[in-house]
């Protein structure tokens, strides 16, 4: 079982405390009945299902209840960060510090 | 056995061995009263009464005896029981201890262990070579069902699973530590010792029921000046009476997860004569580690030569522990055959013990060390490369045929009555790769080792390749205070260890032999004992296209028994590698599973059974439905009230009668677990306008609307009556079952897409009870109970709601309807339901009204052609396909499901569209989800253009009425479509979907 940190309660819990809400940083459009097709597709349908590290959201829905942000590699599926939804994508930790964590993944 | 002297059983050595000769233990095999010793497995106590055959092989139904005395056997599995409900198939006779009154059985033979029928199988090989079951059962396709299939399930798997529930029970603890230990070796005791005496909280478990690890038969390691085994008990004593370290026997841990997240399964009773009730049969341990460190030791493997299977043959280190440990001697005349020194000392403890050892059979040029010398000293005949040809005896091995490597011919027989093996030792690396670490082939040991850590842990010991017993101690102590420092532990200090290893001067047990001895054409080799496959086998895998071991894997099942293939898999690998030319890191492993060895299910279900399995939701009016006899259904988690019969009533009079009486009278329904939420705030309004796809900024307070929620693809997801309270809050209704993700759906658009709304959610369902009173006499039903609100039709018309008093409690009161009648939804906050449930329901008897429950409440509901979200839609339906486009918003900017529903796909006049069916026959009623054709005599496959959704027995109709998804359904109306059933075609006619009541009169009273 993961253990996910929740940014706004500040402590590491249980996975099954959260739930699992899909690809992150995707926009949706203040003009939604203008989109394209295209647009559309590429907005609701298209998602990247990369191999490594991946934004998403999880939403600690047995806990504070609130929609939040992580990265993860779904090869190890350790979490490098989280952060609170709205805040802008970070960037990737370079690989010295994600070394680093991988050192500390058992706290 | 009782003429012997000596109680534990004939091959019992005096003065050998750990157990205690006066604690003796009765037990049966396959019926036969037997005698062993307390601390006995059901292995040693067998060998002990001179017993070695122990069961059948799997798919030949070769005689077998114990190959090992640990975790990794594949042969001696047997049915252990202790009562008729307490029987358990696959019991490792290696694990198992005895206790009085146990019973075990042979499993895999009729009729009886020693003259079995399906032996036959074994004469029969050559048809059941590799991949025998893909290649065979082919063809016909028919024969599939009437023959294949029932004969191989028949012939198929080991034992029998219990018939009985089980009454034991299972528990289920958490724990954190600083460092977990697996493995109480000499490696796991040194590192949990060096780490408790730094101050980090530590756990350590071993699977056996008492740490030590391969001190168990490796007598040449001294500690602190006594024997390794004391130290152990002594050092695992000292441990278990340290504050900050839990010391866990008989526990493995079976699966290492993600962040160092640790399963461990402890056998609290197995082992018990009498266990008390109190306790659990099994505990599963959740431990989440700072460190963990595994030293989870090696595993012998044993040499792969035809005939190697015999009841008698068995790895050296098993021979080992059952004289050094037991103190039972596996023989008189035991032999050796071995491609690694620890064998060695296998033969010298037995001869020591008075056994004696016709022959070591080495199979490489000459052992390491001075052991050539040493055996020659002894008297003991080594034949160094030399091969064994073939092996005789049919219950038990007799005789040995021995040849030079490479050599063919009959060869020298030499008489035996048991012979140990040893081809090396493959370090367990189960839990590292479990890990994700990665392994490293170490070419020069012929092993893989632990390579690159993927979690935070350390290897240490045998499984890590470490074999020297002064730096094995070394590398523990240094990953015990290393884990502890890790962890924060202040303290310092380094425990006393000190190794004095006296044993003969043994070369390294990492040399060794993977693979199958020389190219044996004829006999079988085996590789993978419990699923009988050969080195042959393999081989023809190989030539047979499968070139990846995971290929091989599968098509041989080699390493896919319940041993998992702990003594097969770098065989296996090894005859693949050489048979494909090339080398074996390059073939690639196996992927290591958990479990490292099976689990029970009770102990991964613990307390979730019965009752406990899945929570069973009640409404506040459930104690008062149930005193009316309602029957209940299950929706999701919730128990509904489906019907009320009355005596000899059946289940379709009872319903005809509810839904006759509300259209007549009155009735009232247990509505409590409709999902309902608060919406509040300034903004509540202009975030419903983006939930629902209804316009909510006219709507009055006082009034209610009917509202349908879209995902963005455009189809409906849930829907429900609204009613606005006051200009900031709204009271919103959601299906029974769409609760939970209709408030995660608004949720997420509050919190992400839409946060600059000032809106507040608040799930309200388990607050309110609610009670419906529908049909014509409902307002007169409920009007002496209503305080401070005006129900007239002037003052509270249908689609309104009022706040006020009923029966003296606050409500909310709902003016709305489900069955097309005048009701009202009374709401009461959920401690109350049930009074004013009694006072409501005494009146409403009186006037001849009912209580009706769901199903008459779906009949009701069909009859004006409401939908249900869920039933009549399935995911892919549009407010417009559900002929509800009215409750589209024209002019709203943006809702969610805008941009989907402009999709083309969505605008298409031939969509699937909701109508109504009448049955031609009004008598049929027709079967939900039965799929509908236009041309009754098209051939199969014919084009079905839509399916029915709803359908019922409609009382008030005096027919049957269905409502169906159609293509093009709305520009059919009076057509007639037909649907096939298994034995006739039923013609229907399609119509709108109000079957009662068109004009909707009845609603206003």
């Amino acid at each position: 079982m993961l253990l996910i940190r929740c940014p706004y309660c500040d402590e590491s819990r249980p996975e099954i405390e959260f739930r699992h809400a899909g690809e992150a940083h995707i926009v949706r459009s203040d003009k939604m009945a203008d989109l394209t097709p295209d647009e559309f597709e590429r907005y609701f349908f298209l998602r990247d299902n990369r191999k490594g590290d991946v934004y998403e959201r999880w939403r600690h829905i047995h806990g504070c209840g609130r929609f939040l942000n992580a990265v993860r590699n779904t090869v190890t599926d350790r979490f490098l960060m989280t952060y609170k939804a709205g805040e802008p994508r970070p960037a990737l930790p370079d690989p010295q510090a994600q070394a680093a964590a991988t050192e500390g993944n058992g706290q | 056995m009782s003429g012997n002297a000596y109680q534990g059983g004939a091959n019992r050595l005096p003065g050998k061995g750990r157990l205690t000769p006066a604690k003796t233990v009765r037990f049966s095999f396959d019926g036969r009263i037997l005698t062993g010793l307390e601390g006995d497995t059901l292995a040693s106590a067998l060998i002990a009464n001179g017993i070695h055959l122990m069961g059948r092989s799997f798919k030949y139904h070769r005689p077998r005896g114990v190959l090992s005395a640990g975790a990794e056997e594949p042969n001696a599995l047997m049915q252990v029981s202790r009562d008729s409900a307490r029987y358990q198939p696959n019991v490792r006779a290696s694990v198992q201890e005895i206790f009085d009154g146990l019973r075990a059985s042979s499993q895999n033979r009729y009729p009886s262990l020693a003259c079995d029928v399906g032996a036959v199988n074994d004469a029969l090989s050559p048809l059941f070579s590799a991949g025998f079951y893909y290649k065979t059962f082919m063809w016909p396709r028919t024969a599939w069902n009437k023959l294949y299939e029932p004969v191989i399930r028949r012939a198929a798997g080991l034992g029998e699973s219990p018939k009985e529930a089980d009454p034991d029970h299972y528990a289920q603890r958490y724990a954190h530590c600083d460092v977990l230990v697996v493995g109480g070796g000499l490696a796991g005791l040194s590192a949990a010792l060096a780490a408790a005496e730094s101050g980090a909280s530590v756990i350590i478990c071993d699977e056996q029921p008492e740490m030590g690890g391969a001190l168990h038969f490796d007598t040449s390691i001294a500690v602190n000046g006594e024997t390794g085994f004391d130290w152990a008990q002594k050092t695992a004593a000292r441990l278990a009476f340290m504050d900050n370290v839990r010391v866990l026997t008989r526990t493995t841990a079976f699966g290492y997860y993600a962040q160092n997240f640790v399963g461990l399964t402890e056998r609290v009773t197995d082992h018990l004569a009498l266990p008390s009730p109190d306790q659990p049969r099994e505990r599963l341990w959740q431990v989440r580690a700072k460190r963990v460190v595994l030293a989870t030791g090696a595993i012998e493997r044993h040499m792969v030569f035809p005939g190697n299977d015999r009841p008698g043959i068995m790895l050296a280190s098993a021979a080992r522990i059952f004289l050094n440990h037991y103190g039972v001697a596996i023989g008189a005349k035991v032999a050796v055959y071995t491609a690694c020194d620890s064998a060695y000392e296998a033969a010298f403890d037995l001869q020591d013990a008075g056994v004696r050892i016709p022959v070591i059979v080495e199979a490489r040029d000459r052992p390491g060390g001075t052991l050539l010398e040493e055996a020659r000293t002894r008297g003991i005949e080594v034949l160094t490369r030399h091969a064994i040809a073939s092996t005789k005896g049919r219950l038990r091995v007799s005789s040995i045929a021995v040849v030079p490597a490479g050599a063919s011919g009959k060869g020298r027989d030499i008489e035996v009555d048991a012979l140990i093996i040893s081809a090396g030792w493959t370090p367990s690396v189960h839990l590292f790769s479990q890990s994700r670490g990665k392994v490293a082939w170490d070419a020069e040991s012929g092993r893989f080792l632990p390579g690159v850590n993927a979690q935070d842990c350390v290897s240490i010991g045998a499984c890590a390749g470490t074999d020297d017993p002064v730096a094995l101690v070394e590398q523990a102590v240094e990953a015990g205070l290393d884990a502890a420092n890790g962890a924060g532990s202040e303290m310092s200090g380094r425990p006393v260890i000190d190794i004095d290893h006296e044993g003969s001067d043994a070369g390294s047990w990492s040399a060794g032999l993977v693979g199958a001895v020389g190219a044996p054409e004829s006999g079988k080799a085996f590789v993978d004992f419990q699923n009988d496959v050969t080195a042959k086998d393999i081989r023809l895998a190989v030539r047979e296209g499968m070139h990846s071991i995971e290929h091989v894997k599968r098509f041989t099942t080699n390493g896919m028994a319940t041993d998992q293939g702990k003594t097969s898999n770098m065989h296996g690998l090894a005859i693949a590698a050489e048979t494909l030319g090339k080398p074996i890191p390059q073939v690639g492993l196996t992927t290591f599973r958990a479990p490292y060895t099976p689990v029970t299910f009770g102990t991964i279900v613990g307390q979730s059974r019965g009752v406990l399995f899945d929570p069973a939701r009640k409404t506040p009016l459930h104690a008062c439905l149930e005193t009316n006899g309602a029957v209940f259904e299950d929706v999701g988690q919730w128990k509904r009230a489906w019907y009320f019969p009355r005596a000899g009533e059946t289940m379709h009079a009872a319903v005809s009668r509810e839904c006759r009486t509300v259209r007549e009278v009155a009735g009232l329904f247990d509505a409590s677990t409709l999902g309902k939420i608060e919406v509040v705030g300034p903004d509540a309004a202009a975030f419903l306008n983006l939930l629902y796809t209804n316009a909510w900024d006219k709507l009055e307070p006082g009034r209610c609307k009917y509202g349908i929620m879209l995902r963005e693809d455009g189809f409906i997801y849930d829907d429900g009556v609204v009613g606005r309270l006051a200009a900031d809050r709204f009271h919103v209704t959601t299906t029974t079952g769409g609760a939970p993700r209709v408030l995660h759906h608004m949720e997420d658009y509050l919190q992400t897409e839409f946060p600059h709304l000032d809106v507040w959610l608040t799930s309200i369902t388990e607050q309110w009870a609610v009670i419906a009173v529908q049909g014509p006499q409902a307002r007169d039903i409920i009007a002496p109970f209503v305080d401070g609100i005006d129900i007239s039709d002037d003052a509270m018309p249908h689609m309104s709601v009022r706040e006020g008093k009923i029966c003296g409690v606050p409500t909310r009161l709902f003016r709305m309807s489900f069955t097309g009648e005048r009701g009202f939804e009374i709401n009461v906050p959920a401690d109350y339901g049930q009074s004013v449930f009694e006072a409501l329901w005494e009146r409403a008897e009186a006037m001849d009204a009912c209580l009706y429950g769901t199903e008459a409440m779906h009949v009701l509901r069909a009859e004006k052609g409401y939908i249900i979200v869920g039933q009549d839609t399935d995911g892919t339906v549009t407010p417009d396909d559900a002929g509800l486009s009215w409750a589209v918003a024209k002019k709203k900017p943006d809702f969610v499901g805008i941009a989907g529903l402009k999709r083309a796909d969505l605008q298409r006049p031939d969509r699937k569209q909701l109508v109504g069916l009448k049955t031609k026959d009004p008598t049929l009623v027709l079967e939900e989800g039965a799929q509908i054709v236009a041309d009754p005599n098209e051939k199969i496959p014919m084009t079905m253009i839509g399916h029915v959704t709803s359908s019922y027995w409609s009382e008030n109709c005096g027919r049957s009425i269905a409502m169906a998804v159609v293509a093009g359904g709305r520009s059919r109306m009076g057509e007639t479509l037909y649907v096939p059933m298994p034995d006739r075609t039923i013609e229907v006619e399609v119509t709108d979907t109000v079957f009662f009541d068109k004009q909707g009169e009845r609603l206003n009273g």
